[in-house]
């Protein structure tokens, strides 16, 4: 092989707006820098480089069998090597030469805008939102941008600019909605060409053995080394590294380690047969970042607060891990062995999650506080799945975030109330025995005694949805 | 009209300071930062930082060549520590280097020993040790002493209230290049571009006229760009002395966090006095001003605490007194409303506890005691135009507040698990700097040959649409379309000695200077038309885009007019000096008359409280405000609804969390939350106040930026109602921001019982909690 195309091969090439780009900057790069200063492209602003405020918006299109898909993704925690073979789109990207798009025109048309800082970012998340294939409601509109921050307008007047754009998406071919977009001026017409353009960019192919750092939707990393990640030689999850798929068996459900947690959300399969997740995802960080972060990266991540942990663990998953090629499959509650400890070995990595999903004879529920509601962190989260029979509580797996230093899987508690007839007096005990396994402490999150408070609080909140307005008479008889 | 900046917005295609197109060899500056609170320098070590291949210098107060000081009101700031460091997060060194992330890398390389010293972070310990940044003031009216001896019910408690971030999007940057012969340019990210302008001569030791300061617009300032961007700009530009090269320097955001101060914090004890009949009759209270390390603008905000530390009412016999206290925090400066939330916020606890403590609802204490007209306030002016009885009854009768309020104790009564609660704000604000001398503006107006016309002033545009309405003031005084008005760029070369954007008072002071510049061009351009016309200038005006004569057009048009005034040799540039008339303010009596005018109001707001999780959401925010005769009510709309959500957030979920050794827990967007957009009360509904508007306000058109930040705050007090809704043991408490974890432990507090469950929260207070 020529040293120019072995060179090439290790180049990323993508397709940013409407010209290809090849590029041997380091593949660690936030595209968020690729963008402002390699491309000169100064519409994407920086906000705070860690995902929280949606001003660096960027649209990714990724061609799946003949279209392409796009999403929005906050370019600060996007590794340039992810963009290879894919459409970046920026704001520039959608400009039109003579007019504005109707999504810029709906945020004229309310004064959606004062400083203009943050726009950029809100325009592209709107401008992604319409360029799915579903009609969106002006709720969808709104979650769109629940990532995006304004300091200076106080939303309502993107919260009017958002229900014009939901209005019109009415309309939305949703067959063919990059070619409806185009011809209704919301998108450039360099748009049409791009399936064929992709097509035209090898895959990545990089077998060196030499990578110290392997990642996948980069949105903890990215955040916590930044600099480490573009110094080193890194290696992508996806370009088909790790399975990134759903597959529903029955009621057994097995997620591929790169799945992204926003496609957990579009699976019709899953959300169909789990449909409540989909509320307990919206509480997981915002859509750009759902849109980058893996499933098992969230796992991996150890965070002893993190959502998707609390949730799975539950849903009493098993992981699949791989390493030296061997696989082997584990408890998720056996995985986590202290703060930010795994049972891993260093370079195994999580292959697929399985778990059974709640029939219709079991209740789950799961809980989240945080200081604001979307795009926070937890004080404390925690899940329950519990299946009664009469009165009596035939199983039940209790989990709870922000508790301890891990996320934890609540043994005593869920094992004390099997067997049990669900009254006061078991409540009572059962909330005496899970003050009794937690150890939380005292920290930005809150103080150890409001995560104990807010706990009982969390697990009453679960009774609540069990019981519904029972709930209230529960209580007052037992008073 | 819409913001004139608005498809430029839309487009991505405006231009802020990091857009700016850099000059081929620009070098990017880092700063190195203390890791301590308190402490000496001991030794610094930049060996490590200058192996590092791409760093150019590292420069120390060593290398200042004029003064060490960017102190504005009293020299007691240093730009670059010398031997000792006040805050976490004081610059000492600035690393220059190829490249940003080369600069950011070494400025971890360097090392700093440090011998460390105790830090003082609460105002009232300070205020013990005599830690003040300048010596407390107090404004009194009557004697409150004997008037409290009078009064049936006497009520005394204490206030904590919170600090805000700023978090305007655009962090603080500035970029300097040397020009030639010594002169200097930099585009900064300012509200006071005669500020940075004053603290770069200063630093370099080079006169004001070596120094350009150039400022298109910000994404976002909120007061934290008004004094605090100065230091970031005089650190650009002597690294660009130094090195002889451009040099940008951008604030990353957890350096912003870090690094820069915020909304004062304030403690305070409070003691006020009711007659039987519900009159407030005394009111006494000692605030503490968590100022940080340096005064800043800390003497300025605790003076506009005092202007409205009775808020919204007369109260014939007061005493207030302010202490401004030196903590080892981030010297602490504006933030929209400048102290006078927080004065505000106290008088509003005072009336909410004598309300619970007498039994009555905080509305009938608001309403018996909103200001009349001509009711003296404690500084001496009298209250002209008060709006404040105006607003509340319009208020109360457009959105049936009798009817919001049986509604809520309906649903209170039905629901055991939820409650609502409902609380209103009135509010008054006066307009003008506190300080007289700042109350001047000029602008410089250029109408070109073709009648395109161009305009500068001393206004800085970041959002709030200063540069829209001065538009808007040319396009009704000279009667052309807006299409032929540009604004340019803030610039000290065209307007100099600037007071900052700030009080807002941007539209007035600067919309004035223009109205008198453009006055000028008007009477000379309508003397060439008389000439032309052969008639008297009396009979002629301008509108449409051509000349008037006894109110109907001729043929003569704008441009024709323009051009031939220009062949006659008559000038076709002004500069108007505007300076607010009447107000004064003698501070040796804490009297004068210091506002303009005041800006007045009522806001409503109700929440909704989960009582199981502790959370809220706010529902609805009702509010009559008093705009004047508003030049702009999109764009004062908008403000309304921006500033009563950063209100709302200040008193409710942002939080600043320092731990005991003064450092900055809440650094980042992840541990500090601003409002998202599923945050926002469900409804903003605004009316405005009928009225013609004051003369002393531009066109009428009062200011707008600070005034309804403060609606905000019945938030808070409308989620204590609800807590006490569930809990009514509990007393109400003026702790700010009102998390969802006060809400919860303030839900159970006293009821281990509620559930029927033995855990009490005394039962829930683990050993050994680390913080």
């Amino acid at each position: 092989m020529y040293l120019v195309e072995l060179l090439q091969q290790l180049m990323i090439s993508f397709i940013l707006n409407d010209r290809l780009v090849t590029t041997n900057v380091n593949p660690g790069m936030s595209l968020l820098d690729f963008i402002r200063y390699e491309a000169g492209l100064p519409g994407t602003k920086i906000g705070c480089r860690e995902g929280d405020c949606g001003a660096c918006t960027v649209l990714i299109g990724e061609k799946l069998s003949e279209r392409v898909n796009y999403r929005s993704v906050t370019s600060c925690l996007y590794p340039l090597i992810n963009a290879h073979g894919n459409h970046v789109v920026t704001i520039e990207g959608i400009n039109l030469s003579n007019s504005l798009s109707p999504v810029q025109q709906a945020m004229a048309d309310h004064a959606a805008t004062q400083c203009g800082f943050c726009t950029p970012g809100f325009v592209m998340s709107f401008t992604g939102l319409c360029m799915n294939h579903e009609t969106p409601t002006i709720q969808q509109a709104i979650d769109a941008v629940a990532g995006n921050i304004c300091r200076c307008t106080g939303y309502k007047s993107i919260e009017r600019a958002a229900n014009d754009i939901a209005l019109l998406m009415q309309e939305k071919d949703v067959t063919d909605p990059i070619g409806w977009l185009v011809g209704k001026g919301y998108l450039p017409a360099y748009f049409i060409d791009i399936p064929d353009k992709l097509d035209k960019i090898e895959p990545y192919s990089d077998e060196s053995e030499n990578h110290t750092l392997f990642i996948a939707g980069g949105t903890d990393l990215m955040v916590q080394q930044p600099d480490n990640i573009y110094e080193q030689e890194i290696n992508s999850a996806f370009h088909g590294k790790l399975p990134q798929e759903i597959t529903i068996n029955d009621c057994t459900c097995t997620i591929g380690g790169a799945t992204r947690v926003n496609e957990l959300l579009t699976s019709t399969e899953l959300t169909s047969k789990f449909p409540q997740l989909r509320q307990y995802l919206m509480l997981v960080s915002s859509e750009p970042v759902r849109n980058m972060a893996t499933i098992a990266g969230n796992i991996v991540n150890a965070s002893p607060i993190g959502d998707l942990s609390v949730i799975l663990l539950a849903l009493n998953a098993q992981i699949t891990s791989i390493y030296k090629g061997k696989t082997r499959l584990q408890p998720l509650n056996e995985l986590f062995k202290g703060y930010k400890q795994l049972n891993l070995e260093a370079g195994e990595v999580i292959q697929y999650i399985t778990f059974e999903i709640p029939k219709n004879n079991t209740l789950f529920n799961f809980e989240k506080v945080s200081k604001r509601k979307y795009l926070d962190i937890a004080s404390v989260n925690t899940a329950m799945s519990i299946e009664m029979q009469n009165n009596t509580i035939k199983k039940c797996s209790i989990s709870a975030g922000g508790v301890a230093p891990i996320p934890l899987y609540l043994h005593k508690t869920s094992d004390f109330l099997k067997g049990k007839e669900l009254n006061a007096e078991t409540v009572s005990q059962a909330v005496e025995i899970m003050q009794s396994e937690i150890s939380p402490i005292s920290d930005i999150r809150g103080s150890a005694e409001y995560k104990r408070l807010l706990l009982r609080q969390l697990f009453f909140g679960h009774l609540q949805k069990l019981l519904g307005k029972e709930f209230e008479l529960f209580l007052n008889l037992t008073r | 009209m819409k913001n004139i900046d608005t498809i430029g917005h839309v487009t991505g295609k405006s231009v802020y300071l990091d857009d700016i197109p850099t000059i081929s060899g620009t070098l990017h500056a880092a700063i190195v930062s203390s890791a301590i609170a308190h402490g000496r320098i001991i030794r610094v070590d930049f060996s490590k930082a200058y192996e590092l291949n791409g760093v150019i210098k590292i420069i120390t107060y060593t290398d200042i060549p004029g003064e060490n000081q960017i102190g504005g009101i009293i020299e007691d700031e240093t730009l670059l520590a010398e031997h000792e460091v006040h805050y976490q997060g004081q610059p000492i060194a600035i690393v220059v280097a190829q490249t940003e992330r080369i600069a950011r890398k070494a400025t971890t390389l360097v090392k700093v020993e440090y011998e460390e010293l105790e830090p003082v972070t609460d105002p009232r310990v300070a205020k013990e040790k005599g830690l003040l940044l300048i010596p407390p003031r107090t404004f009194s009216m009557g004697n409150p002493i004997e008037a409290l001896n009078k009064c049936k019910y006497i009520i005394e408690d204490s206030v904590e209230i919170g600090g805000q971030e700023h978090l305007y999007i655009e962090t603080q940057g500035a970029y300097a290049y040397p020009v030639e012969n010594g002169y200097i340019r930099i585009h900064s990210s300012t509200q006071g571009p005669t500020a940075v302008q004053k603290t770069v001569a200063r630093i370099l030791g080079i006169p004001m006229h070596q120094v350009e300061v150039d400022v298109v617009r910000l994404g976002g300032g909120f007061g934290g760009k008004e004094d605090q961007a100065s230091g970031f700009a005089a650190m650009a530009a002597l690294a660009s002395h130094i090195t002889g090269k451009p040099v940008k320097l951008v604030l990353s955001r957890h350096d912003d966090m870090r690094m820069t101060g915020k909304r004062h914090p304030y403690s305070a004890d409070f003691r006020i006095g009711l007659s039987e009949n519900l009159k407030i009759l005394a009111y006494e209270a000692t605030l503490y001003q968590n100022g940080g390390a340096a005064a800043d603008l800390s003497p300025a905000i605790m003076e506009r605490t005092l202007f409205h530390s009775t808020g919204s009412y007369y109260i014939p016999n007061t005493r207030v007194t302010v202490y401004s206290c030196k903590t080892n925090l981030p010297p602490n400066t504006a933030f929209r409303g400048f102290g006078a939330p927080q004065g505000m916020f106290v008088i509003e606890s005072a009336i909410a506890k004598a309300a619970e403590v007498i039994g009555v609802n905080a509305i009938e204490i608001q309403k018996e005691n909103l200001l009349n007209e001509n009711d003296e306030f404690q500084y001496g002016q009298k209250a002209e135009n008060a709006n404040a009885k105006k607003c509340f009854t319009i208020a109360s009768e457009r959105f049936d507040l009798d009817n919001l309020r049986k509604t809520i104790e309906v649903f209170n009564e039905n629901n055991s698990l939820s409650k609502k609660g409902l609380a209103l704000m009135p509010l008054c604000f006066g307009i003008s700097f506190t300080n007289t001398s700042m109350n001047q503006a000029r602008a410089l107006v250029h109408i070109y040959q073709d009648g395109s016309v161009s305009v500068s002033t001393g206004a800085i545009e970041m959002g709030q649409g200063v540069n829209t309405k001065l538009a808007q003031i040319v396009s009704i005084v000279l009667g052309i379309d807006i299409s032929r008005v540009k604004i340019h760029s803030t610039n000290t070369t065209r307007v100099a000695n600037t007071s900052p954007t700030a009080a807002s008072s941007g539209a007035d002071l600067n919309g004035n200077a223009l109205r008198i510049a453009l006055a000028a061009l008007k009477k000379r351009l309508i003397n060439v038309a008389a000439e032309m016309l052969e008639c008297s200038h009396e009979e002629l005006n301008l509108g449409n885009e051509v000349v008037i004569r006894n109110g109907l057009p001729t043929n003569l048009r704008w441009c024709e007019l323009v051009k031939k005034a220009h062949l006659r040799r008559v000038s076709l540039t002004e500069n108007g000096h505007y300076a607010t008339p009447i107000i004064y303010f003698d501070k040796s009596k804490e009297k004068g008359h210091p506002f303009a005018y005041h800006v007045y109001g009522t806001g409503i707001v109700t929440v909704t409280l989960d009582c199981i999780r502790g959370t809220y959401s706010v529902d609805d925010v009702y509010i009559v405000h008093d705009f004047g005769n508003s030049i702009n009510p999109i764009i004062d709309m908008s403000q309304v609804e921006g500033a009563v959500v950063q209100g709302i957030g200040w008193v409710t979920l942002e939080e600043l969390s320092f731990n005991e050794k003064g450092r900055l827990l809440s650094n980042s967007l992840s541990t500090y939350k601003v409002p998202d957009i599923h945050f926002v009360p469900k409804s903003i509904q605004c009316i405005p106040l009928p009225t013609i508007g004051p003369d002393m306000a531009v066109l009428r058109s009062k200011a707008i930026g600070e005034p309804p930040l403060m609606y905000g705050i019945a938030a808070y007090f409308a989620i204590q109602y609800a807590i006490k809704a569930f809990n009514p043991e509990h007393r109400l408490r003026f702790h700010t921001p009102l998390t969802p974890e006060k809400v919860l432990m303030q839900l159970y507090e006293g009821k281990g019982e509620i559930m029927g469950l033995r855990v009490e929260i005394e039962n829930m207070k683990s050993e050994n909690v680390k913080r």
